[in-house]
């Protein structure tokens, strides 16, 4: 594979473009609703019409507006080259004749179906970096990748730069980690290259657990070779010849979608042993993992790789020092990966002027709950939440009023309506209690109740602490026996008081991540909605009533 | 050997590098809770007793190595409070019936409830329903009184070499477990060699046969098996 | 001065913390000196009375009767001791709660273990109703003091009533006082040794 091979293809898939283009989504969400047989259904109509030369059916992965799944997209070239897109959503199979009969007709939209404006608010406030092939590009094949340039960046970066200077352009571009925890990204890679020479590892943290979260699941379903690049990238600037992407076996279509990834980039040399004609070495496995939350943490997640029980180990050592098997290991999240193909090409400056001072480029949500329009949403870092919920999201449904949006899932927290105008970067998140963290962004309204919801998370963690370390296996049992009480509205004050400290043990004494960050949402809920709490609590009575025997004996 | 000078709870000590903040506390005289650490175990830094303040931060001292003019508390009131906590806790989470129990009187997490002053629980006894293993020859499983310190699974595989026990489930849920979750009569990796009830530091793990307050750790003879092989003493 | 008004009140525990009580030997010479004990099981009272200022409360909760018997004391009582291991964790008496509930308790005690197979009595206002789960005083009423250990000894009690009448608190490490210990206060090392006597390993 040369750089001619590259432009060679790309033409060469760009000469296969069909007149009409219907573009089907082929994501986990719009499958769920039915996509597979809507394409099926459609493949049967084209057929029918004797329409194979003129219509291009095309499976793409995620249009974002999952809500109105199945999304099906249409292209139809005009006179002047140009392509208007046309938007279809809640496509069923049923429909799939009319959609035909209207492209043939060569009719703008189809009157039975339910067209979205593609220039509506929801796309109009986004900013595509990450996620700007997603939905265009076909995510298993990968000549349909190379035509919308992947692996040009891998392939400036092995013969123009030297390994310093991606470093150098990562750190510049100011990208920090996209997992939730914010670390700059450039210093991470600078710790792992500046490691002896030897074997090092790069591994692609796809344990994507936040309930609520799914932007990584996403990416990997609708342009794996994004990751794969960046992985690449990476694994040159650090030195290294062996990647691992770790994906939570919840995900079944991305695993399969990565699997082929992998397999197509080996076939067409830009994986394996000499990429592009240099000496670079790269050869990426997958790792599944068996659905425990705690191996999103680096070090549980480094123990599963090995083989062993995931479990998180205090650090330092970091993993940049000691990871896989004791050797230098750089770990990046989904998303920290698929922006660097984007940094290459664009420039780190470009990149830079993205976002905040503090937060560059975008970053992408999973937008959920009491909302009108939900979906994957990219915004550049900096909006403020308002803009996200309100504008892009629609707000909330009629009859209802947004109380409070809950980020960062189960070490997040909840910012309250009248928060809303704050900016999403880091540093402002984590000042309201709450975190960015991966990316999963749910709306409440006036019928959800904070307690509740603080129960429920906590009763996640209590689920998937992995027992190692006593404040977090042990406190997060009690802290959810005392919010069930609370809620129940069986508890005294001196339950709140004891609910309290145990959230300062479990979040200053906890081994990893998850038991530091587990008390968050009772934290922020306490903060913010401490009536919903007190309005609760009773005199100290004693035992509940379940203590007292109910059977006549 | 280089020297680290460090102050701990105000008071100058000095420490020979690579020793842990642990260790030096020790050969001070300063005495710091712990119940997962066993000296000659790899540390783990699980029970969260030996955290301590160092520099303002919180770290534990099992596993932090000393450093050129650290400043270290060890008995802030926010770390007794915190040690209490975790000691309640874990009488909280399983059944630990003090007066009934083999290890009465020759028990760590016991010792360390009175040396903290725990003289009640602030939570509610989570009473799981724990089994009791009976089927090997000599020694004793009670999970009611297991507190997931991982001595038995560390001495198993460190010293021992046979690596019988493990932990399987999580959070909770998680249980020491003999092989691959088999009855630890039929654990066919087990060679009886006693070192991991010699290193429980509480009732679940003992010798049959032993009734209330009987029942005896022997933790010195382990003390002198690691000693021996670290000092390489083979021939007595 | 008037004397202080002294209760113990026995609820679901083997009467242990009471013989310790007993125990204080002459000391109980002294102690009526000052106090006066208005109800106990030693004595010969039904009612619990009012304006009770020191109570000390042997046993878990474990019935219906436990369960207003120590409301009624708390309601009546100025510092409130929860005395001995069974008041303070539920102990042995606790045991049972991994059953699940009452029932399955009395069908183990009376079907399945009782020979010849027997049935489980039949309601009636003699035995009180079990409790589904055994529960520590202080899981029911506040608690002022707790005083571990099973029983704690004689001259603990007498320890730590002194420092309750003073308002100081009980200090474990320094009488050797734990759970399912029995103690001995500081200066008595000519006592027999307990089974807690051993010393803590570090």
């Amino acid at each position: 594979m040369e750089l001619e091979d590259l432009i060679a293809l790309t033409e060469a898939e760009s000469s296969q473009h069909a007149e009409i283009e219907i573009r089907v989504c082929t994501a986990a969400g719009c499958l769920s609703s039915g996509s597979r047989s809507l394409i099926s259904a459609l493949e049967h109509a084209v057929e029918d019409r004797g329409l194979g030369d003129r219509v291009g059916l095309r499976e793409v992965g995620c249009m974002r507006l999952c809500c109105e799944g199945p999304l099906v997209s249409v292209n139809t070239s005009t006179s002047d080259g140009t392509r208007v897109p046309t938007l279809y959503g809640k496509v069923d199979a049923a429909q799939a004749p009319d959609i035909v009969t209207s492209v043939e007709q060569g009719r703008k939209s189809a009157e039975a179906l339910h067209s979205i404006d593609p220039n509506g608010p929801f796309f109009a406030h986004q900013k595509s970096v990450v996620l700007e092939h997603c939905g265009i590009v076909e995510p298993e094949r990968i000549e349909s990748s190379i035509a919308l340039g992947a692996y040009r960046s891998l392939h400036r970066a092995l013969h123009d730069l030297s390994p310093a200077e991606v470093v150098e352009q990562v750190t510049r571009s100011g990208l920090r980690g996209r997992g939730g925890a914010g670390y700059p990204t450039g210093l991470k890679w600078a710790t792992v290259a500046k490691m002896p020479p030897g074997q090092k590892y790069v591994v692609c943290n796809a344990d994507e657990g936040d309930p609520g979260a799914f932007m990584d699941r996403s990416i990997l379903e609708s342009d794996p070779h994004r990751v794969l690049e960046g992985m690449a990238i990476a694994a040159h600037a650090i030195g290294a010849n062996q990647g691992y992407i770790y994906v939570r076996g919840e995900y079944p279509i991305a695993i399969s979608r990565l699997d082929t990834a992998i397999r197509q980039a080996k076939r067409f040399g830009l994986l394996g042993s000499g990429i592009f004609d240099s000496t670079f070495n790269f050869r990426v496995d997958l790792r599944i993992g068996a659905g425990a939350f705690v191996c999103g943490e680096e070090t549980a997640l480094i123990h599963s790789i090995e083989g062993l029980r995931g479990t998180p180990h205090p650090r330092p050592p970091y993993p940049a020092e000691s990871g896989l098997w004791g050797h230098p290991t750089l770990i990046n999240n989904v998303e920290t990966y698929a922006n660097i193909p984007v940094i290459l090409r664009e420039g780190a400056d470009w990149f830079a002027q993205i976002g905040t001072e503090q937060s560059k480029g975008t970053k992408v949500f999973a937008l959920a709950g009491k909302i009108r329009r939900s979906g994957l949403v990219e915004v550049p870092m900096g909006v403020p939440l308002r803009e996200i919920v309100e504008r892009i999201g629609g707000g909330s449904p009629e009859g209802s009023s947004v109380k409070a949006v809950q980020t960062g899932g189960p070490s997040g927290g909840c910012i309250p309506a009248e928060l809303l105008d704050t900016p999403v970067e880091y540093e402002s998140l984590k000042a309201l209690g709450s975190i960015m963290g991966s990316g999963g962004m749910v709306v409440m309204d006036q019928d959800d109740d904070m307690v509740g919801v603080a129960r429920y998370f906590m009763n996640f963690c209590m689920d998937e602490s992995c027992g190692k370390c006593v404040p977090c296996r042990a406190g997060t049992v009690q802290m959810h026996r005392l919010l069930d009480r609370i809620e129940r509205g069986e508890a005294s004050h001196d339950d709140l008081v004891t609910l309290e400290d145990l959230c300062d043990l479990v979040q200053h004494a906890s081994l990893c991540g998850l038991g530091q960050s587990a008390p968050n949402p009772v934290l922020s809920t306490l903060r913010f909605f401490r009536h919903e709490y007190e309005s609760r609590l009773i005199e100290f009575s004693g035992p509940p009533s379940s203590a007292v025997s109910s059977d006549p004996r | 050997m280089a020297v680290k000078t460090l102050s701990v709870d105000g008071q100058l000590i000095s420490a020979r590098e690579g020793q842990t903040l642990l260790e030096a506390a020790r050969e001070a005289g300063i005495s710091i809770p712990t119940l997962c650490h066993l000296d000659g175990l790899n540390a783990v830094g699980a029970c969260r007793l030996c955290l301590v303040e160092a520099n303002g931060r919180l770290l534990p001292s099992c596993l932090t190595p000393v450093a050129e003019e650290m400043d270290v508390q060890t008995q802030t009131d926010r770390l007794q409070r915190y040690r209490k906590q975790i000691v309640e806790l874990l009488f909280a989470e399983r059944n630990h019936v003090c007066s009934v129990c083999v290890a009465n009187g020759n028990c760590e997490l016991q010792s360390l409830a009175m040396r903290l002053g725990v003289d009640h629980l602030r939570y509610e006894p989570q009473e799981p329903e724990c089994e009791v293993d009976l089927s090997h020859e000599r020694y004793g499983l009670d999970h009611n009184r297991c507190v997931l310190c991982t001595r038995c699974v560390r001495v198993c595989d460190e010293i021992e070499g046979a690596h019988t026990w493990d932990v399987a489930g999580r959070g909770t849920h998680c249980r020491v477990i003999t092989d691959l979750h088999q009855p630890w009569g039929d654990a066919s990796t087990c060679t009886s060699c006693g070192k991991c009830v010699m290193a429980c530091p509480t009732g679940a793990l003992f010798h049959r046969g032993s009734s209330v307050s009987e029942n005896v750790h022997d933790r010195e003879t382990l003390h002198a098996l690691i000693l021996a092989r670290e000092e390489k003493q083979w021939l007595v | 001065m008037a004397r202080l008004r002294l209760a113990t009140v026995w609820l679901g525990g083997c009467s242990g913390c009471h013989m310790s009580f007993l125990d204080m030997d002459e000391y109980l010479i002294d102690l009526a000196e000052i106090a006066e004990v208005v109800f106990s099981p030693l004595v010969d009272s039904k009612q619990y009375p009012e304006g009770v200022d020191v109570v000390l409360v042997e046993g878990a909760v474990c019935n219906v009767e436990h369960l207003e018997m120590i409301r009624r004391v708390r309601a009546n009582s100025r510092i409130l001791i929860s005395f001995g291991d069974c008041a303070v964790t539920g102990n042995v008496s606790a045991i049972r709660n991994v059953q699940g509930g009452a029932l399955p308790v009395l069908e183990r005690a009376y079907v399945e273990l009782s020979d010849p197979s027997g049935g489980i009595p039949s309601p009636s206002d003699i035995v009180p109703k079990l409790l589904d789960r055994v529960l520590p005083v202080h899981a029911v009423v506040k608690v002022d003091t707790f005083l571990p250990g099973c029983p704690p000894s004689g001259p603990m009690i007498r320890t730590a009533l002194e420092k309750v009448l003073t308002g100081e608190p009980i200090d474990l490490m320094e009488h050797h006082l734990s759970f399912g210990g029995y103690g001995r206060p500081k200066g008595s090392e000519h006592l027999p040794a307990s089974p807690s006597s051993s010393q803590s390993h570090s």
